[in-house]
């Protein structure tokens, strides 16, 4: 395994997981299960948004409430590009190869701009203390809303509207396996355990040598990107992009799926996105019980079991998988488990 | 050879908080080597000095040169890589890691790689995470607990925190190491250990080490000379054994009524 | 001259109500260091008190006696909600992280806020939960044709309004600065460990002072909701997060800067929308909040305190 060249190395994970959620799509397709196919979808952008937040929340333990914000600018920067390009076809492709270029490009244009839009939320910010940073989060996120709210160009209150129905399964399955690769090589990385050092004890870890403010905004660029990248995903499976499917309300919702699953567990975050997205469908009809239940929810959670489901805990953290890493580490000198 | 600059020196620091002067015009030339102690009573500003060093908060008034450099007003994370590595007072593990993690973030320390290689597990990443993990093994080893590194740092026995903090502190590669109240919570035992494992230390690495202590036993049996502080003022610098019959100092943390009780056993002393 | 006098009033007006519950914000944070996000639920909560109170209560003749029993009795409904809140959702998590108790302030927030959504259980006397429809808050008091002076229309009850947010105000300054009770307050609000070995019932104190807050918060919300006439159960988001702004602005933990804060801030917005016509008007008070926050976090009023380490 280690023998491969880097790139390779890399993107194993992709080339290995694309193909079987593609085989996945076209049975779905085959079989007409549209509705199963979209409730992936859906499970697959939310699980994007939680282990995203969860970077910023979970392993430096800062308090963001302006995900949606960040999702917003991502939207919507991928739909003015595949509103303007996505029907013509480019370089002389046909058109729906040329479509999903536009598409790639699309989405990757929305994480650089959302990134973007993370460093320039994050710089000031994150010198504030917790609550306050949660409340300037929450504001930059508002800011953010009203803007394009207020901006002709963006569609205004009424958003953009016929966007193609560019989101896939498949497309939707490369976000999340590119949003846990970058979560889990980061949790086992040097600077993941910087972001750790931060969250336990900031002060120690700055006397120790890290430089906190610019891990912090690391952090939250990362993690500002990846939910940049759900929110062009989610635009092109609505077709549409208003401000009000990014309210704070929709930032809330993704705290608490990262609170649930556990602060700073890639796992919990998966596991309870999952849960309650399917939970959500089951209570569709029920939009304000649901808001209730979370609440509640939230509530309970924190009085009873404030580390949520998982803690800290790691899948991979169970002796299962410990001990295959050891052996593996035994067998070849001078690995990194 | 070229004159090799002092790992630290405090020229005049003075610190006021809002009205309050915790410590004034500070003065301290640490050699390469050096232990030094620094004493004095609760609230004297022996932390206060210590958290100017680190970059805590800059200095009111003063300077504070790291190796020639000066680094007033410098972030902490910087002092530190200047060659300034400290403990805390009240321990300060990253708690919910282990023994390894705590130390290999202070490897880090200066580190080449960045968030990019780390995410696609670069070969430079890879060698570069072989490299800090001995390292962190290495300093575990020295300070008796290689044992411990899969452990959380919070379910560690007292003794072992403190160890793991100079170790963490250590892998910084600095110049000059603080303790602050290395000895605080360690019984005689511990406390005997300790002061072989600070002179070892700096036989080993070859640093300057400052140490705020309250154990006179402790910081006297390491320290080659000593400080005093009472109220921010430095009222007494020299070697262990002229502080320890420093009429100011023995007044400072005892007051009068001791001092003639002192007066009368030193003199008993004296004519044995 | 004259839109100038307009603007001037206006803002008052909507910067008395921001300042009412602001003092909410900033006395809880002042004893537990918390941002009661569901305080702005509160406001809400009081508002929908009146309504039903003035829905039940006896005769239908708009009087002072009568609007002035509905003030006070939603004033002491919320501060029964205040204690509540306080009781079972906060003081379990008195020791734990300060993150966790902000989840939980806004987990309390989308209870209220969405319970209220909920159509109604309860049928008569009252339709309660209301649903998410905005109500109709009745005419409290009629009192008659606006005060114009210098071609500026001041409706009477602005005026009244701002008499009473006044009043309360003062009343207030004077429980926290000449009372045991605000004695106590204070103390805790420095320390309250130590507050507490002084003998002072630290649990009580900090129940007394969520109690105080929120019925300052029904009393804005009655007001409002009498010059305003729609009430909705998300009628207090908004208008919540700017009165927090406003004690942030005021130095938060200060009861002055929350007087003063709520009406620098009420003023800013009535100013600059007037004047520039802009739909930005919840913007402003997010974007004084980052700039605050950026630029002199300890706000107009506040004190700066340095961590120890």
């Amino acid at each position: 395994m280690r023998r491969l060249p880097t790139a390779v190395r890399s993107f194993l994970p992709f080339l290995v997981g694309i193909p079987i959620v593609y085989l996945l799509q076209r049975v779905f397709e085959a079989q007409g299960w549209d509705f199963v196919a979209l409730l992936l979808v859906n499970i697959g952008v939310n699980v994007v948004l939680a282990v995203s937040l969860n970077v910023v929340n979970g392993f430096t333990g800062q308090f963001s409430l302006g995900h949606a914000g960040f999702m917003a600018v991502g939207a919507y920067t991928a739909a003015r590009i595949t509103l303007s390009y996505a029907h013509i076809p480019i370089l002389g492709l046909p058109l729906e190869w040329s479509q999903q270029l536009v598409f790639a490009t699309a989405l990757v244009a929305g994480m650089i701009t959302a990134a973007g839009a993370g460093f320039l939320v994050g710089m000031p910010s994150l010198r504030l203390r917790g609550d306050y940073l949660a409340i300037v989060t929450l504001g930059f996120g508002e800011i953010i809303r009203s803007i394009i709210e207020n901006t002709k160009a963006l569609g205004q209150a009424t958003g953009l509207s016929g966007l193609p129905r560019l989101t896939t399964l498949t497309w939707v399955g490369a976000g999340v396996i590119a949003t846990l690769l970058m979560a889990r090589r980061l949790a086992v990385s040097t600077q993941g355990r910087a972001l750790f050092a931060i969250r336990e004890d900031e002060i120690a870890a700055e006397a120790m040598g890290v430089d906190t403010t610019g891990y912090k905004v690391r952090a939250f660029v990362i993690s500002a990107a990846y939910a940049g990248l759900a929110g062009g995903l989610i635009v092109h499976v609505l077709q549409l992009a208003t401000p009000r499917s990014f309210t704070f309300i929709r930032s809330i919702e993704v705290v608490v799926y990262v609170v649930l699953g556990g602060l700073g567990s890639i796992t919990g975050s998966v596991v309870s996105a999952t849960v309650l997205t399917l939970l959500l469908e089951r209570l569709r009809d029920i939009q304000s019980f649901r808001m209730v239940g979370y609440a509640l929810l939230l509530i309970i959670l924190m009085l009873a079991r404030p580390q949520g489901l998982f803690g800290t805990r790691e899948l991979w953290d169970l002796p299962f998988f410990k001990r295959r890493a050891r052996k593996a580490a035994e067998a070849t000198p001078g690995v990194t488990p | 050879m070229s004159d090799a600059a002092n790992p630290l020196e405090i020229v005049n620091v003075t610190m006021r908080f809002g009205g309050l002067k915790a410590l004034s015009e500070f003065n301290l030339v640490m050699k390469t080597g050096e232990l030094v102690g620094l004493i004095g009573p609760n609230g004297a500003g022996k932390t206060t000095a210590f958290n100017a060093i680190t970059g805590v908060y800059p200095p009111t008034e003063g300077d504070v040169r790291v190796a020639g450099v000066r680094v007033n007003g410098e972030k902490p994370h910087t002092i530190c890589v200047r060659g300034i590595a400290r403990t805390f007072q009240n321990i300060r593990l990253f708690k919910q890691l282990t023994a390894l993690d705590n130390v290999r973030i202070a490897c880090h320390a200066g580190a080449t790689t960045g968030f990019f290689d780390a995410l696609l597990v670069t070969g430079r990443y890879r060698s570069e995470e072989d490299r800090i993990r001995a390292r962190a093994e290495e300093y575990l080893s020295v300070m008796g607990l290689s044992h411990r590194r899969d452990e959380l740092a919070r379910n560690l026995p007292y003794g072992e925190q403190r160890r793991l903090e100079i170790a963490r502190a250590l892998a910084t590669g600095p110049k000059v190491l603080c303790l602050d109240e290395p000895a605080a919570g360690m019984n005689p035992a511990e406390k005997t250990d300790l002061m072989q494992l600070i002179r070892s230390i700096r036989d080993q690495f070859g640093l300057a080490i400052l140490v705020i202590e309250h154990d006179m036993r402790v910081v006297m049996g390491v320290s080659e000379r000593m400080l005093v502080l009472d109220h921010g003022v430095t009222i007494a610098h020299g070697k262990p054994e002229d502080i320890r019959k420093n009429p100011k100092v023995i007044e400072a943390y005892l007051g009068d009524a001791y001092l003639e009780e002192k007066h009368i056993a030193l003199s008993q002393e004296a004519s044995k | 001259m004259t839109e100038f006098l307009q603007h001037l009033i206006n803002g008052l007006s909507v910067g008395t109500i921001y300042a009412l519950v602001a003092l909410g914000y900033t006395m809880v944070y002042g004893v537990l260091k918390l941002i009661n996000f569901a305080h702005g639920d509160v406001y809400m909560v009081g508002a929908f008190a009146g309504y039903y109170l003035a829905g039940t209560v006896t005769s239908e003749q708009a009087t002072l006696g009568r609007a002035s029993l509905i003030t006070l009795a939603s004033m002491l409904i919320c501060g029964a909600v205040g204690y509540v809140i306080e009781r079972f959702a906060y003081r379990p998590l008195r020791h734990r992280a300060r993150l966790t108790a902000l989840i939980t302030a806004i987990g309390v927030s989308f209870l209220l806020e969405y319970g209220f959504q909920l159509d109604a259980i309860i049928k008569k006397p009252i339709e309660f939960p209301p649903g998410p429809s905005p109500r109709f808050f009745p005419v409290l008091l009629d009192l008659g044709d606006p005060f114009t002076f210098l071609d500026v229309t001041v409706p009477k009850f602005d005026v009244l309004a701002i008499a009473v947010a006044a009043a309360l105000m003062v009343g207030l300054q004077l429980i926290v600065y000449r009372t045991r009770f605000g004695t106590a307050m204070r103390a805790v609000s420095f320390d309250s460990n130590v507050a507490g070995l002084m003998g002072i019932p630290v649990n009580r104190i900090i129940s007394g002072t969520f109690v105080l807050g929120s019925m300052l918060a029904a009393a804005a919300g009655v007001i409002n909701a009498g010059a305003r006439h729609k009430i909705d159960p998300l009628f207090g988001l908004i208008p919540g997060l700017k009165a927090f702004v406003a004690a942030v602005l005021g130095g938060i933990g200060s009861v002055p800067g929350a007087m003063v804060g709520g009406l620098v801030l009420g003023l800013a917005e009535e100013f600059v929308v007037g004047y520039t016509a802009s739909s930005y008007r919840d913007a402003i008070a997010f974007t004084i909040l980052i700039l605050v926050l950026l630029l002199k976090p300890q706000g107009i009023l506040g004190r700066v305190t340095v961590e120890k380490v």
